[in-house]
């Protein structure tokens, strides 16, 4: 909100005045009234490991982030280029792996990659998509330049949270709404539908969404993003598998399905070609894939790209393929397989944040500075005993928004996913999950670690 | 329509239909307890019978049909799966299963109706005497689902599933009270045609929202007339035959058959409904009416089985790994 020598950025006065004008009790009005509408349109996760089963909702808070039209545009470019090379770099990876025989990748980091799936050797998905749908996080450091977190190129979640965040709190400033002038989200569903039908060469193809069921943390997005589209919402058990054909079972015998969009891992998808004890998934469905009779969205297998090792090439990819420099920077990203690095990261633990290259969630990782002497010396033992599994990155200082806390409004730092759609070529959605670490001073930001979301307005051009 | 959700929508309709007509039956049994003697004690026995679920209560309470206790187990208590939290939270449990088929608006109704639950669960709200507020409320909500639902579900299969759980259910309910009030309530000879007597039919056709239109119908306050107006009377929207013709055309709906039957289920419900159409009040006396509804209701059953038969079932696609047979 303040640039660097502490005004604030023109764009942005309205809300400030906006705020100024509202009392605290106002804005705590305002932020009940919040909760209790996600509250009623149960937009709750279970918390697995409560017996009560409590429902609990994703904290939003009352007050918007803004993102001017000028940062968007670069932002958009960014993810686009983005995109677009790890798009082919998917498709050369299981099919002729020119990168690797050019040596711009090191062979070692594919194959050692869990995520790099075989069975998808040769594999062909329809119109060349792999990663349809991708929710990359992007954090802003103290000099305000974007960078790439990483990109969530599997199943990224908290679309249904962006587009319900707005409509809260549009309602909750709806002068200060129309004034500004925000630009729409409200047809994310629609523009799914279509990237989802595209994939089918029928005229009226039938799509559904997998989901692993009710008791999936996800699972408001998976019926929220049926219902929007329109679109059955099916679980393994629905479908059956019958001469490399996928049909659901319906109250008038087996109805064909052509497109899939999946919120099950990869390897869980069918039995009989990744985990055999997945009991959440279809046996056969790999083979119609393979076949062509049916589309996935995500391909399976794009989890290699997600691998934060692998993340560390990503601005090479794009050199690579599209003879371009990145718009978006990576963080720097020292990986703990290469020996120089390593030795580094052993040395300055304090000051890095140490993750799992196939860690996500907030899960398996350190950040130094906050860390207890325990923990850094824990962290080098990991770090030496599997290097592989292990990449550091310099402890940014991510930006912060103002955030209605209870004594009053106060700075927090926050990421940003904005989601991508690939049909013929990629679109950003103008608006972005900003996801704010409600707790003073913290630098995380997932919900399962006490995080919170914002409803994030790009700014048409004035 | 997928199997699993027909079947889920078919329970939302049964569910809900359960916790409605709990919330009326408490509510007038609460008001008639109002209206009694002080010489005459509140019987809660009778409700709890009327449920079916009496062994469950002697198993939890003994005898002691005190009120607290009788509404706990009725309304609030989760160790009873037909109680009004455990009907509303499966309710909500099967339209979250099949959320993108349901309206917004009426989802939301639904979803704060179990958090209303939940909440007067927390202030165990049994122990207290304006309790019975909370079933006036329970009510309301599901006027208002139904009402939205009404107005806004396009009636095409998922919603005719619904209506044959509603349905289904409602007939089933309608011959519980009756039979049970019939059995219990019945004052001895000399007390026939009394105020408490009265009181009695009056509880048991407002339990069924009924007092009114029987009243307009038939004037005279008369158990003959009650039961016919309650099994065999096809324009009062309670009654049973009116509820399985409902339940009937909601099933000819789904498979487009027109006429007779092309099902199972049909076959069934078809023959149970023409039973009741040709029958007159004294045919029912005369089978004696506990046996009479206790039939019907199993009838009813296996109505509901053929319907679990005929629609539901999904075959298993799991195949066991080659790890596991090892």
């Amino acid at each position: 909100m303040l640039d660097a020598e502490g005004r604030c950025r023109p764009s942005f006065q309205a809300l400030r005045d906006n705020l100024n004008e509202l009392s605290h009790d106002t804005l705590t009005e305002l932020q009940h009234a919040a909760d209790k509408a996600q509250m009623s349109m149960g937009m709750t996760f279970n918390v697995y490991h409560d017996q009560q089963g409590i429902e609990k909702i994703l904290p939003l808070d009352i007050i918007p982030r803004l993102v001017s039209g000028k940062d968007w545009r670069v932002l958009e470019e960014g993810v686009q280029q983005r995109i677009t090379a790890i798009n082919l770099f998917l498709d050369d990876l299981y099919n002729e792996q020119k990168i690797l025989k050019d040596k711009i990748v090191p062979k070692d980091i594919i194959l050692s990659c869990p995520d790099f799936l075989e069975p998808c050797i040769g594999l062909k998905p329809p119109k060349g998509i792999w990663c349809h749908i991708t929710g990359s996080d992007i954090v802003r450091d103290g000099k305000g330049e974007y960078m790439v977190l990483e990109d969530n190129l599997r199943n990224p979640s908290g679309v249904s949270y962006l587009l319900e965040n707005r409509e809260i709190i549009k309602q909750a400033h709806n002068t200060l709404f129309s004034t500004l002038g925000v630009q729409p989200v409200s047809d994310y569903p629609g523009r799914l539908l279509s990237m989802l039908q595209y994939l089918s060469d029928k005229e009226f193809p039938t799509v559904a969404l997998l989901t692993p069921g009710i008791y999936n943390s996800a699972y408001f997005e998976h019926s929220y993003l049926a219902q929007e589209m329109g679109v059955e919402l099916i679980t393994g058990q629905d479908l059956i598998v019958q001469d490399q054909r996928v049909y659901m079972q319906s109250t008038s015998g087996l109805q064909p399905v052509d497109v899939i969009y999946r919120r099950i891992d990869d390897t869980f998808l069918d039995p009989l070609a990744f985990n055999p004890d997945s009991m959440l998934g279809v046996p056969g469905l790999f083979e119609a894939y393979k076949a062509g009779n049916v589309a996935l969205a995500n391909a399976p297998g794009t989890g290699v790209a997600d691998d934060k090792a692998v993340y560390a090439y990503v601005p090479r990819i794009i050199k690579y393929y599209l003879d371009q420099e990145p718009v978006i920077n990576n963080v720097q990203t020292y990986l703990c397989d290469e020996e120089e690095d390593r030795k580094y990261v052993l040395e300055h633990i304090e000051e890095l944040v140490v993750k799992q290259t196939n860690g996500a969630g907030g899960y398996g990782m350190m950040i130094g500075p906050k860390a207890s002497k325990e923990q850094h010396e824990k962290f080098r033992k990991l770090v030496q005993a599997k290097p592989r599994n292990y990449i550091a990155q310099p402890t940014l200082s991510l930006s912060t928004v103002p955030t209605l806390t209870e004594s009053g409004i106060a700075p927090r730092h926050v990421d940003l996913r904005p989601y991508a759609l690939y049909t013929d070529e990629v679109r950003v959605l103008p608006g972005a999950l900003t996801r704010v670490a409600l707790v003073e001073g913290s630098l995380v930001v997932n919900s399962s670690q006490g995080g919170g979301s914002k409803d994030t307005w790009v700014l048409f051009d004035k | 329509m997928l199997s699993r959700v027909a079947s889920s929508l078919f329970w939302l309709g049964r569910d809900l239909e359960r916790a409605e007509n709990y919330a009326r039956f408490m509510d007038v049994n609460f008001n008639l307890s109002i209206d009694l003697p002080p010489s005459m004690k509140e019987q809660s026995d009778p409700l709890i019978a009327a449920t079916g679920d009496r062994e469950l209560y002697i198993s939890l309470h003994g005898e002691d049909f005190r009120r607290s206790n009788a509404i706990h187990f009725l309304a609030f208590d989760d160790r009873n799966l037909n109680s009004i939290l455990s009907t509303v939270k499966a309710a909500r449990e099967n339209a979250r299963i099949v959320r993108e088929n349901i309206p917004r608006a009426s989802w939301e109704v639904l979803n704060d109706l179990h958090h209303y639950m939940q909440g007067t669960l927390k202030k165990q709200i049994w122990k207290k005497s304006n309790v019975q507020n909370c079933f006036k409320e329970v009510s309301d909500k599901l006027q208002i689902f139904n009402g939205m639902s009404y107005s806004t579900i396009p009636r095409v299969e998922g919603w005719f599933f619904t209506k044959v759980g509603q349905y289904l259910e409602r007939a089933d309910k309608t011959s519980r009270i009756l039979d049970v009030k019939y059995h219990y309530l019945l004052p001895s000879v000399d007390q026939i045609g009394t105020p408490i007597d009265f009181l009695h039919w009056g509880a048991l056709l407002k339990s069924v929202s009924a007092f009114n239109a029987y009243r307009k119908r038939y004037g005279k306050i008369d158990p003959s007339s009650i039961v016919d107006y309650l099994v065999l009377n096809r324009y009062f929207p309670r009654s049973i035959l009116f509820s399985l013709l409902e339940a009937e055309n909601s099933l000819h709906e789904i498979s487009g058959a027109p006429r007779g039957y092309s099902n199972q289920p049909e076959k069934l419900i078809g023959t149970l409904r023409s039973d009741l159409e040709f029958a007159d009040v004294n045919d029912l006396f005369e089978a004696g009416l506990h046996e009479y509804l206790d039939k019907l209701q199993l009838r009813i059953n296996k109505i509901s089985n053929a319907i679990n038969e005929q629609y539901f079932q999904v075959r298993p696609n799991f195949v066991p790994s080659q790890s596991q047979q090892a």
